[in-house]
């Protein structure tokens, strides 16, 4: 199967690398990459050469990619970058494994989901991302909201219910949100911050060509293989396209869905197909390799940017961790979950950095203790922040508390003295 | 002055409303802070209500709630001392007013929906917007309302302020998701710091033989949702001032308006005036039973005012307005003068507006009551397509008159 964007140095090596066990199909697989995940077998049709050879009617981003001449010994990033993103994926799963600790704690509840193993997709876009563009997520927003800039105090104090969380204790890990960094959610139903995220793209261009304003501001939203079987996603896609919104839909297609793999829940599995056919492209890249995805996501921003319009991005990655904390994770394959480790996004940019000498490894533990110990810092101040008092029960339901209504005294409920203890009739 | 329909509302719907005997006028219920009412109206000044601070919003509340009820002060008026200014209108045109003024006053405020642009909407509210703001402020989207309703609530979030369409309310059971999860939810959940400020408005309730869904009370499933406020308009004059006051407010406001009504007539102010969102309008003042209502049920129950006026009865009838959260003040007055409550609502019996109507009063002005909370609700039933049969469905003063009588023993 092609891919319309191709970044010259691949992390891993050479494919065939990649490949721990022979997947049980009857035609070969193509050479650049195909789904690697579940060995079991897929319907024909989907690795037939033809389809890769019918090219979708979008041509734009794949012709400028052809036309670069990269010399084969360039870098794709310099030092400083290159550590940027390693922090970067660092933080991320350092703090999803503390998550997992303070979980099993007893310090957070609910429903938690982590993000270990998909680093690549969230440093690969994020760190692109000026302040002002907007990101919105899903439940496993944690490390998207970090990427962003929220800090991983904010972060950690959110997910013990303290006052000092970046959405006051009440919104909780599956929404995250925060106006300083323009992380629009963390939303708990899956499919829901698709509209959103096309909102926000919306408001870009509203300010350009109505408000005249200099706005180049992009939202990328990202979900999972699961939501691209639900509505949402394609009436987004459809008007997305229509009135060309400067939107990245990133589709971090981890091959599960809880329990449910991609490849039993779908009717063509290839999700990068779907955006040519609502006139935008589709792209495939390995989500496992930071540095692939970061060249796709230059390309997806730069075109947004330029007011081209949305692509359709479908990052190949994998959670190490189950659904949730609560998941059993049962159902997947050992062997599978197997080949992914050995394509960890952190250690594979760790062997790119020694190898092509942007760093060496007492640059890279240092970086490994500091977050370690900012991590750590996070956990602390949460456990000392204070719980939210009852005052704040009532604070937030409404923008203009007046919402509330007029009571019988002929006051508004909101002017009653109790109303800010929260204990008011309302 | 009454307000007279035109064309498409058909015959026995709705009626005139009664006019006003200038002598029975009660003044309204004084509220702390209240300076002294005269019947001078009042022009909302610029600032008004664009301030976000909470002491500029407290003062236009009393200038607002000046307007709301120096306009009814000055219908009674008008028996005596015409004015002479004012134009009049159609209730869809008065929207439209209400739409166009705020979207020249705020270039944020947008309109999206389903042929809303080109067609100018489906019952002419946007009519010739698409024209005079152009097409992206004025969206004609596909049809997907789940969709396009989170597109303008994550335009909202990013600082435009949408009025986002639904061609009918009922079609908005399929943006359900994100009325409920975002439009409601996401300040809290964001712990403030997103603001929601849309605006969504449609036609609702039961027609001139639309079939079963299209003939939906969305309010009644719409009124559990936390976070969100419902307004329903019923005359000229309120549609433009709600349609204003929604627009300007900070939180999610869903508006809804009646398919049998946009074709009342109504002369109203040339001034600016915005109706406060959270108050009920008094209608009819009177001393013998409090008749609750809105929308479209206002009319029916006007109809049998007549009636009841006729036969020796003097109720008061109070038009609620706001649907979530209730104006238990206007209405409590009125219960401690009256003794007696009969609500009046289109909604289906089984979990409407009528219902949690009843169970709030019950709950706060149960020493005043001298009789059980009556509610007149539409029946559960789906509404027939027959004449005949979608007229037993709903509430018809003939069945307003009996109950008042019933309750008046």
């Amino acid at each position: 199967m092609a891919t319309a964007f191709s970044a010259t140095l691949p992390l891993h090596g050479s494919q065939e690398n990649r490949l721990l066990l022979p997947p049980t199909r009857l035609a070969p697989p193509p050479p650049s990459s195909s789904f690697l995940g579940s060995t079991r077998s897929l319907p024909i049709r989907s690795l037939n050469h033809a389809h890769a050879s019918r090219r979708s009617p979008v041509f734009a981003v794949q012709e400028v990619v052809k036309d670069k001449k990269k010399p084969t010994n360039s870098l794709l990033i310099t030092k400083e970058e290159g550590l940027v993103l390693y922090e970067d994926m660092i933080l991320g799963r350092s703090f999803e494994d503390m998550c997992a600790q303070m979980y099993y704690r007893g310090k957070m509840f609910g429903f938690v989901h982590l993000y270990n193993g998909q680093e690549a997709v969230s440093t690969g876009f994020i760190k692109l991302l000026t302040q002002s563009d907007s990101v919105v997520s899903t439940y496993r927003d944690h490390v998207h909201a970090l990427s962003k800039g929220v800090s991983a105090r904010a972060v950690m104090s959110e997910l013990f219910g303290k006052v000092t969380g970046c959405c006051r204790g009440q919104g909780g890990s599956m929404h995250m949100f925060s106006k300083e960094h323009n992380v629009l959610g963390g939303f708990a139903f899956i499919g829901e911050g698709i509209p959103v995220a096309t909102g926000a793209a919306f408001t870009s261009k509203y300010k350009r060509e109505v408000l005249k304003q200099d706005c180049e501001d992009v939202t990328v939203a990202f979900f999972g293989d699961g939501t691209c079987n639900n509505g949402q996603f394609y009436e987004c896609l459809n008007m997305a396209a229509l009135y060309k919104l400067p939107i990245i839909f990133v589709v971090e297609n981890n091959l599960w869905a809880i329990g449910m793999s991609h490849l039993r829940s779908t009717s063509d599995p290839e999700i990068w197909k779907k955006g040519p056919a609502f006139g935008m492209p589709g792209v495939h890249v390995d989500g496992m390799d930071v540095l692939k995805v970061r060249e796709v996501a230059k390309e997806a921003v730069g075109r947004a940017r330029r007011g081209e319009g949305p692509t359709l991005v479908e990052c190949e990655t994998y959670r190490f961790r189950g659904h949730s904390l609560a998941d059993p994770d049962e159902l997947r394959d050992a062997a599978e979950k197997a080949k992914y480790a050995a394509r960890d996004p952190i250690t594979a940019l760790k062997k790119y950095l020694v190898e092509n000498k942007l760093a060496n490894e007492g640059e890279l533990k240092s970086i490994e203790k500091k977050i370690d110990e900012l991590v750590e810092e996070a956990v602390e101040f949460a456990d000392a922040s204070p719980q939210p008092g009852r005052s704040q029960l009532l604070e937030n339901v409404f923008a203009d508390p007046k919402g509330f209504g007029i009571g019988p005294d002929g006051r508004y409920r909101c002017e009653d003295p109790k109303f800010t203890e929260g204990t008011a009739q309302v | 002055m009454a307000a007279r329909i035109h064309g498409g509302a058909g015959a026995g719907a709705a009626t005139a409303l009664s006019t006003f005997n200038p002598k029975k006028l009660v003044a309204p219920p004084s509220r702390t802070n209240l300076p002294a009412r005269n019947s001078k109206r009042y022009i909302v000044s610029a600032a008004a209500g664009s301030d976000g601070s909470k002491k500029s919003l407290l003062r236009v509340r009393h200038s607002q709630k000046l307007i709301a009820n120096a306009a009814v002060a000055t219908k009674a008026e008008e028996s005596s001392a015409p004015t002479g200014t004012g134009h009049e209108l159609l209730l869809f045109e008065a929207l439209q007013e209400g739409l166009e003024e705020e979207m020249d006053r705020d270039p944020h405020v947008c309109v999206m929906g389903e042929d809303v642009g080109h067609y100018g909407g489906s019952y002419k509210v946007t009519k010739g917007l698409a024209d005079k703001f152009g097409d992206l402020r004025v969206l004609d989207t596909p049809i997907c309302e789940n969709a396009f309703t989170g597109m303008g609530i994550g335009a909202a979030m990013t600082g435009l302020r949408p009025v986002i369409e639904g061609m009918n309310m009922g079609f908005l059971l399929l943006a359900f998701n994100q009325i409920s999860n975002n439009c409601g939810m996401l300040h809290y959940t964001s712990g403030g710091q997103f603001t929601i400020p849309v605006v969504i408005r449609g036609p609702g309730g039961v027609g001139r033989q639309l079939g079963a869904e299209h003939s939906q009370r969305l309010e009644s499933y719409f009124q559990s949702i936390p976070g969100i406020q419902m307004v329903a308009c019923s005359t000229p004059y309120n549609a433009k001032g709600l349609m204003k006051a929604a627009i300007r407010s900070e939180n999610p406001v869903i508006l809804f308006e009646h398919v049998l009504l946009y074709n009342l007539k109504e002369k109203i102010p040339d001034e600016e005036y915005i109706c406060n969102l959270e108050e009920a309008e008094m209608v009819r003042p009177g001393e013998h039973i409090t008749i609750l209502t809105y929308s479209r049920m206002r009319y029916h129950v006007m109809q049998a005012a007549k009636t009841l006026v006729n036969k020796g009865y003097d109720p008061e009838v109070i038009d609620i307005r706001s649907l979530k959260p209730f104006d238990l003040h206007t209405i409590g007055n009125s219960v401690k003068k009256t003794h007696r409550v009969l609500i009046v609502e289109e909604c289906m019996r089984t979990g409407g507006i009528g219902a949690s109507l009843t169970a709030a009063i019950n709950e706060n002005f149960h020493d005043y009551l001298d009789a059980p909370v009556m509610c007149l609700s539409s029946q559960d039933v789906p509404t027939p397509y027959a004449g005949t049969l979608e007229e037993w469905t709903v509430v018809q003063p003939a069945q307003i008159v009996t109950a008042v009588e019933q309750l008046c023993q």
